[in-house]
């Protein structure tokens, strides 16, 4: 009898699951941690549901892992930012078409005391080659992500072969943005970051901007359609419908509109993309 | 977030509890009855048999996470179900992960009563279903810790449901991806507090279950 009661619990506990599936209004968007983290997206879709009726659901990873999500067929749409990866899945077959959505900017974090002497500097290249000339503490994302591969093109302007020069002072995390901030905020390192998620960053220790408003770090936001061609499982329909709600005058709105601590975190740019 | 009552709090506590007692009741289906047969039936390789299962305890949940994205991904064998993501692929790869810890340890409490019970149970005929029936049921009140070790290991892991889960605000936010994803943010206090909640949540349950199994022994002995 206590056994059948259990069952009988236990069927009760798997309805509900049953039920999600069953609700099917919705897409899936692979996209960055610094959208998520930044809150960006949790301004954004409330807006979009409500003139739509479809719910976004957003698996927050790194720009390459989210392509490689998208490449398995496992989102509807993508939204990351990095345009050379971007690209490269568009000629692969796996998206539609790239639409430039909005950017951010990187800028260069570190401690206060600064020991490679950059602080207040605007130019982000220079400030590289301090840091490698006096091997003070860098901590890299490490995992392909679109700030990772803007952090190796920089390396690669400031003339350094980052993958043989590194050592101890190279800390290479493999993690996500918050997890790489709080690595460089306990080592008082120095790390390149997006504004949007340096600006909901908490713990931030003795780290604060030292380079910005350099022109090489400017972050362009792309958002795509994954192909349905290759892949029949895509919503192309909903995912079309969100993507031009975003590049829509509405959605340019609603990004312009997003404040963290005051700031204007995101700069919608669909009319006239810099990338 | 983690004042009492905040609707997103409770639907994450929801959420997480859900997912954990249903796989720990899925598992505890396959892993004890099969635990009592692996324990009363003598047969060749038992011995590997039950050196695998208990290695299998120690399976890293990031692991069987990435087994069973691969499993469930579209371009993956069960793709066409569509359940990556959803609550129902964090409940499958729970199961996964603590199938193996449920058998083993039942495995190893029926073994330990089967000898004490074993000339009785022999005397008596009775075939093996009935026999492993016997026992599970004569040793529930021991069994149910196991199914409590289960929930327990289920409901703290945090690296297989983030990855076929997806960490999806309202859909698949637990409590330990929220924890992550809090720590991710930086804010340490609210990943502490929520971390708390989940440590009082569990301790309750175990409370609860505890009292209920002392007082279902004194009465049915």
């Amino acid at each position: 009898m206590v056994i059948l009661r259990w069952m009988g619990l236990a069927g009760a506990l798997m309805l509900p699951l049953g039920a999600v599936h069953a609700d099917n209004v919705f897409i899936t968007v692979a996209s960055t941690t610094s959208t998520e983290q930044s809150g960006l997206f949790a301004h954004l879709l409330p807006s979009f549901e409500k003139v739509s009726g479809v719910q976004v659901r957003v698996v927050a990873l790194g720009t390459g892992q989210a392509l490689d999500l998208a490449r398995r067929g496992d989102a509807d749409v993508v939204f990351v930012h990095a345009k050379s990866a971007e690209e490269k899945f568009l000629a692969e077959g796996h998206g539609v078409k790239r639409y430039p959505v909005m950017y951010n900017d990187f800028v260069l974090v570190g401690p206060k005391v600064d020991p490679a002497h950059i602080a207040g500097g605007k130019d982000i290249v220079a400030a590289f080659q301090k840091i490698r000339a006096t091997q003070a503490p860098f901590v890299s994302r490490g995992d392909r992500s679109g700030t990772h591969i803007a952090e190796l093109d920089l390396w690669q302007s400031a003339g350094i072969d980052i993958g043989a020069e590194k050592g101890v002072w190279y800390r290479d995390t493999g993690q996500g943005m918050g997890p790489a901030l709080n690595t460089a905020s306990s080592m008082n390192a120095y790390i390149l970051t997006d504004r949007g998620t340096w600006l909901a960053f908490r713990n931030r220790g003795d780290l604060a901007i030292l380079v910005q408003g350099d022109r090489r770090l400017f972050n362009q936001y792309g958002v795509m359609l994954v192909n349905p061609a290759t892949h029949p499982a895509v919503k192309k329909e909903m995912g079309q419908r969100f993507i031009d709600w975003l590049v829509s005058s509405e959605g340019q709105k609603a990004i312009a509109s997003y404040r963290v601590n005051g700031e204007q975190a995101f700069f919608p740019d669909a009319e006239q993309p810099g990338v | 977030m983690v004042t009492a009552g905040d609707p997103r709090l409770v639907q994450i506590v929801a959420l997480s509890l859900r997912v954990s007692l249903s796989a720990a009741f899925i598992a505890s289906a396959i892993g004890l009855p099969l635990g009592a047969l692996i324990a009363v039936t003598p047969f060749r390789g038992r011995r590997a048999v039950i050196v695998i299962l208990n290695a299998l305890m120690g399976l890293p949940p990031v692991v069987v996470g990435l087994l069973v994205y691969l499993l469930l991904s579209r371009a993956g064998p069960l793709g066409a179900f569509g359940i990556l993501f959803t609550p129902a692929a964090m409940v499958v790869a729970q199961v996964i992960l603590i199938a193996p810890i449920v058998t083993a340890l039942a495995r190893q409490i029926v073994a330990d009563g089967w000898e004490e019970y074993r000339e009785q149970l022999q005397s008596l005929g009775a075939t093996r279903a009935r026999l492993v029936a016997t026992l599970l049921w004569d040793l529930r009140h021991s069994l149910f810790t196991v199914l409590l070790a289960g929930f327990g290991r289920a409901a703290a892991e945090v690296g297989a449901v983030m990855i076929v889960g997806g960490n999806i605000d309202g859909v698949t936010r637990v409590m330990t991806t929220a924890i992550a994803l809090e720590t991710s943010k930086g804010d340490l206090p609210l990943a502490l507090a929520l971390g708390l909640i989940l440590i009082v949540i569990v301790l309750a349950l175990n409370a609860g279950a505890y009292a209920v199994k002392e007082t279902a022994q004194r009465r049915y002995g």
